[in-house]
């Protein structure tokens, strides 16, 4: 069977870290950054005697999170330890859950090609970050434990995915929700959010799953998609030759294009877990669900659809809902302006957007230009007091002064000339003293409509009404 | 019929990272031989319907609030490193791929 | 005035200084003086802290003198078994791999004895991470029982019962994980008491196997031990098995009498192994709590043939796990040459550890391994919840559990190393309690022909020392075994 009729299937294994303030089993600061080994305590350097214990915040991030994706929440679960030998692993196991974690199933949409799908997931879990090893050319190598014990929670899909663009996609989505719920940065290049694949081939149609390998040291977006795609088609280069897949870990080298399996010589992880004696069972009661479902913001995938049922682009749906900011600036913008939701659109991504570097800025009660204040300006647009070009120089300044359109408006007599006798007055001038033009036009060069609209814009310094410009001008020139 | 044999004491040593000498591998499998003999007699216990129990105390897992407390100071933190380099603390150099978790 | 320490109670001490009777520092060069007398043929003392001692000394006498309030322990030397965690002083934990450690913080225990105003004298000697039950597992030296040089004080923490037994402090602290606190406290002929699970914070207490570990202390009455143990226990939030609820008064329960109590004598902990003269004096000792107004009824521990199987299958998993973290990274041991991850793991932790450790951490790797899990650790789980059960039921029946402690009394240095089972199998009565967690306590009932200590054991139901406290305080009241002492080293 030639491999073009082999499909690829996909899990990914995604860590984020919560963005809690303190570390998850003990209190020093879990900020990214700082000299080496500057915040770190007898819990997260392993030193022996030290004990955990467990921060409530990376408890109750893991469950937003469960709730969002419409896991089942285990009213009991359990740490576990699990067993490796590495510098950066300071106790020699790191506690993360393995029997009874804190989510089971649910599932993660996302969007590709106007489509929605779903992945589902097995399993999330919380666990404590590892620190960090730092090499340089010499024969040596460098720990800093800052990191060690910072919470993490593994997100576990099921192999629903069937190509590498999906698989970017889907951590797209993975990472807009973290960022929604306010559980995490999601950034890949800080390390916030980390992910792993699980990469199989297989007969289209087969139920049976392939041999699957391990990809890791996949740090961006592109390197997901290159790393898989790269890793499918090996797999597909094997088959063909007629050759097994082994099953291995493999390392993406994103500079060589390529991934080589990892040197472990022994045990393919035997982890030896069993129940962390250190910490009894954790309890998550109905009282803590239902204080965490309140908490839950309107999702993504909702806020798509309730931004396409009100008439907006896909495009423009796309925007709005890529960060919860804008989004959340829309509604409120919408709440003062309801009949024009297409127009605010265009505002906010035309204008706003490009004077923010984060959308966070965007609900900061400092930002110079409310949503309250964009909605009447988009108000004085669309009632005709501004010409949409008018308007632009308003924001403008409204944005450099923090003044509301109306004020401007109102101080600066900054508005459409809406008076026909003084427009009408323009218009006469206009046509009176370009009678080619006027002859033109008579004569069927429909186009020449923009000359006059545009000579009598600069008569009256931008300021006319253009609907009454044009109706005038119609007029005179029948 | 022994439980244990030289080999899985040597690979047991190799998970555990502890390098034996070749008399404390053979010590060691005559030793744990006969301990796993004893030992193995929890199994004829019947156990059906028996919840395993991982901890002596009737509680819940208590939970502290998301405040950051006071870390060591630099020169603490560091202060039994074996080996290190300013702040951090050195070790042979790790080749990447060849482990973690 | 320089009161003689040798046998002069914790209690009495601390009344002294606080009356002003005698200084903390008085007690401090009379117990230094001792240590540097004897500790050499005893070996009870992994380091002294002179200097430590008499400035902390000093600082309580100036208090008392200023007429302020010193703590119930005020001025007393006590000495911490070196499992403790000690900042700014070397915390070896028995072992080589440990050399040279000095935390850069302090357990909760300890810093509670501080609070109270005990002065502490060193750290003292212990098997291995506590792996062991005659102190020979000690990396730097053996400790030798004072009752009998010749003869071993019992372990892990034989140190702290044999610095009590030879009076070089007033009173020390120890940990019990399958009988190490009891067991030495009966060889030593000293009080010792393994309290509930949970009870005293582990916060800073080296672990060996976590979910068994139960610090506690030594005394030289029932009453020493208690106001030990009032100090040190209570909720503490850096340990999450913690009780939450705060010590009891553990004091006046042992002045309280058992009239009415009815005591439990486990029919399983009396069959044939037990030295005639231990089984003697352990009955003699039944009777004699009989005549203090208490029933004794038979009850029975179905389970207790499994006890050890299941502790040592339960610590030794434990063991391998906590004994991880010591890689020659952040602390410790570090071997002089490696050019490789496995080169620096392998051979520090093969130089750093002892037999004992090795063995234990490859018998704990080997039964969590994947595909042994259930057959072993997983059905160990399981049978400690029976055994558990079994102390349940039978507390429902009695308000306590009298017992032997250990089969033999103090057997020869050298005499079971060669098979380190048969040393495993002297902890039958010893391993259960700390598998339910239940409290027990080990006092003197008598002594064999050739003088050598032998203890009686007291089991109390989960959160129950009150219970505990009551039976080994009036089975003190009507004897004389504690005022027996050893005599000083030539």
């Amino acid at each position: 069977m030639s491999t073009l009729d082999y499909e690829a299937v996909i899990g990914l294994e995604v860590h984020v870290q919560l963005a809690t303030r303190s570390k998850i089993f003990s209190v020093s600061s879990a900020e990214f950054g700082g000299e080496p080994n500057q915040h770190t305590d007898p819990v997260c350097l392993g030193l022996p005697g030290a004990l955990p214990v467990l921060n409530r915040q990376a408890v109750d991030m893991t469950v937003r999170l469960g709730l969002a994706v419409k896991s089942h929440i285990r009213p009991r679960c359990r740490f576990a330890r699990k067993h490796y030998f590495y510098p950066d692993l300071p106790k020699g196991f790191q506690i993360s859950q393995y029997d009874e974690p804190l989510c089971e199933g649910g599932a993660v949409t996302f969007r590709l090609d106007g489509e929605v799908r779903q992945v589902r997931l097995t399993r999330i879990h919380m666990e404590d970050d590892a620190g960090k090893n730092i090499h340089d050319s010499s024969g040596v190598s460098f720990v800093d434990f800052n990191r060690a014990g910072v919470p993490l929670c593994e997100i576990v899909s099921e192999p629903d995915l069937r190509s590498a663009e999906e698989a970017a996609e889907y951590l797209r989505a993975v990472r807009t929700l973290v960022r929604y719920l306010g559980i995490s940065d999601g950034n890949m290049e800080e390390g916030s959010l980390r992910c792993d694949a699980n990469v199989s081939i297989r007969p289209r149609g087969a139920s049976r799953l392939g041999t699957k390998t391990e990809l890791k040291n996949i740090n961006s977006f592109k390197h997901v998609r290159d790393a898989i795609e790269h890793e499918i088609a090996r797999q597909k280069a094997l088959v063909g030759r007629g050759e097994a897949v082994v099953q291995e870990t493999r390392l993406w080298d994103p500079d060589r294009g390529m991934s080589a399996p990892m040197r472990s010589k022994e045990e393919a992880h035997d982890y030896r877990y069993f129940p962390e004696p250190d910490l009894p069972p954790v309890v998550v009661d109905e009282a803590w669900l239902a204080a965490a479902r309140v908490a839950l913001p309107e999702l993504p995938e909702a806020r798509h659809a309730r931004l396409l049922g009100l008439g907006l682009s896909a495009q423009d749906v796309s925007v709005l809902v890529a960060e919860r900011p804008i989004g959340d600036y829309f509604d409120r913008a919408l709440a003062a302006a309801p009949a024009h939701p297409k127009k605010l659109a265009n505002w906010l991504i035309n204008e706003v957007l490009g004077r923010v570097a984060d959308a966070r800025q965007l609900v900061d009660p400092d930002v110079p230009v409310p949503p309250a204040a964009l909605a009447e300006l988009v108000e004085l647009v669309e009632q005709g007091t501004l010409s949409g070009k008018l308007g632009k120089e308003v924001f403008a300044r409204m944005w450099q002064e923090r003044r509301r359109a109306g004020e401007i408006v109102a101080a600066e007599s900054v508005s459409l000339v809406s008076d026909t006798a003084v427009i009408e007055e323009a218009c006469r001038r206009v046509v009176e003293r370009s009678p080619d033009e006027v002859a033109r036009y008579r004569g069927g060069n429909a186009k020449l409509m923009g000359f006059f609209v545009g000579n009598v814009m600069k008569e009256t310094g931008g300021k006319a009404n253009p609907k009454l410009v044009n109706e005038i001008l119609r007029k005179l020139l029948a | 019929m022994p439980r244990i044999n030289p080999q899985e004491v040597r690979e047991i040593a190799t998970l555990a990272r502890l390098r034996l000498a070749d008399d404390e591998v053979l010590r060691l499998t005559h030793e744990l031989d006969g301990i796993l003999g004893y030992i193995a007699t929890v199994q004829a216990v019947d156990t059906a319907d028996v919840e395993p129990m991982t901890h002596a105390v009737p509680f819940d897992c208590p939970t502290r609030g998301d405040e950051v407390g006071q870390s060591l100071a630099l020169d603490e933190a560091l202060a039994n490193a074996p080996r290190r380099r300013e702040s951090s603390f050195e070790v042979p150099r790790i080749v990447p791929g060849t482990g973690g978790g | 005035m320089t009161p003689e320490v040798r046998g002069l109670p914790l209690v009495a001490q601390a009344e002294g200084v606080a009356r002003g009777t005698w200084k903390s520092r008085d007690l401090v060069e009379a117990y230094l003086d001792r240590i540097a007398r004897l500790d050499k043929r005893i070996g009870a003392f992994l380091l002294v802290d002179a200097e430590g001692a008499r400035r902390a000394a000093d600082s309580i006498d100036r208090k008392v003198a200023a007429g302020e309030a010193v703590g119930p322990l005020g001025g007393v030397p006590v000495g911490l078994k070196d499992i403790f965690v000690t900042r700014g002083i070397e915390t070896t934990a028995g072992s080589k791999i440990l050399k040279g450690f000095i935390p850069p913080y302090e357990s909760t225990a300890t810093a509670r004895l501080a609070a109270a105003g005990a002065v502490r004298l060193g750290k003292l000697n212990m098997d291995e991470f506590a792996m062991g039950s005659s102190n020979e597992n000690s990396a730097f030296f053996p400790v030798h029982n004072p009752w009998d040089l010749g003869r071993v004080p019992g372990g892990s923490s034989g140190g702290a019962a044999a610095a009590v037994a030879a009076s070089l402090c007033a009173g020390t602290l120890g940990t019990d994980t399958g009988g190490s606190i009891r067991q030495p406290a009966a060889l030593c002929g000293v009080v010792g008491i393994k309290p509930t699970y949970g009870r005293v914070s582990r916060y800073g207490v080296i672990a060996f196997a976590s979910s068994l570990d139960h610090p506690g202390p030594f005394g030289r009455t029932v009453e020493d031990a208690a106001a030990l143990l009032e100090v040190v226990a209570g909720h503490d939030p850096m340990d999450s098995t913690s009780i939450p609820q705060p010590a009891g008064r553990y004091r006046a329960a042992s002045k309280t009498g058992i009239a009415g109590m009815r005591l439990g004598v486990p029919k399983e902990y009396f069959q044939a192994g037990m030295d005639p003269e231990v089984e003697a004096a352990v009955r003699a000792a039944l009777d004699e709590l009989g005549r203090a107004g208490a029933t004794l009824l038979p009850v029975s521990l179905p389970h207790t043939e499994y006890a050890i199987a299941t502790y040592y299958l339960i610590c030794t998993a434990g063991a391998s796990s906590n004994l991880a973290r010591y890689d020659g990274v952040r602390y410790g041991h570090r071997t002089a040459e490696a050019h490789s991850l496995e080169e620096l793991y392998g051979k520090t932790r093969g130089e750093g550890f002892g037999a004992e450790p090795k063995r234990r951490i490859v018998l704990g790797t080997y039964v969590l391994r994947a595909g042994y899990y259930e057959a072993y650790y997983g059905k160990a789980l399981r049978v400690r919840r029976l055994i558990a059960n079994d102390f349940a039921a039978a507390f429902a029946e009695v308000d306590a559990l009298v017992a032997p402690v250990s089969p033999t009394p103090a057997f020869k240095l050298g005499e079971r190393l060669s098979d380190p089972l048969q040393m495993y199998l002297g902890d039958i009565y010893t391993v259960a309690p700390p598998l339910a967690g239940v409290p027990a306590l080990s006092q003197c009932c008598g002594f064999t022909k050739s003088g050598l200590p032998i203890g009686l054991q007291t089991i109390g139901p989960a959160l129950g020392e009150e219970a505990v406290f009551r039976v080994a305080g009036a089975y003190e009241a009507r004897t004389d075994w504690h005022r027996r002492l050893p005599e000083d080293p030539a």
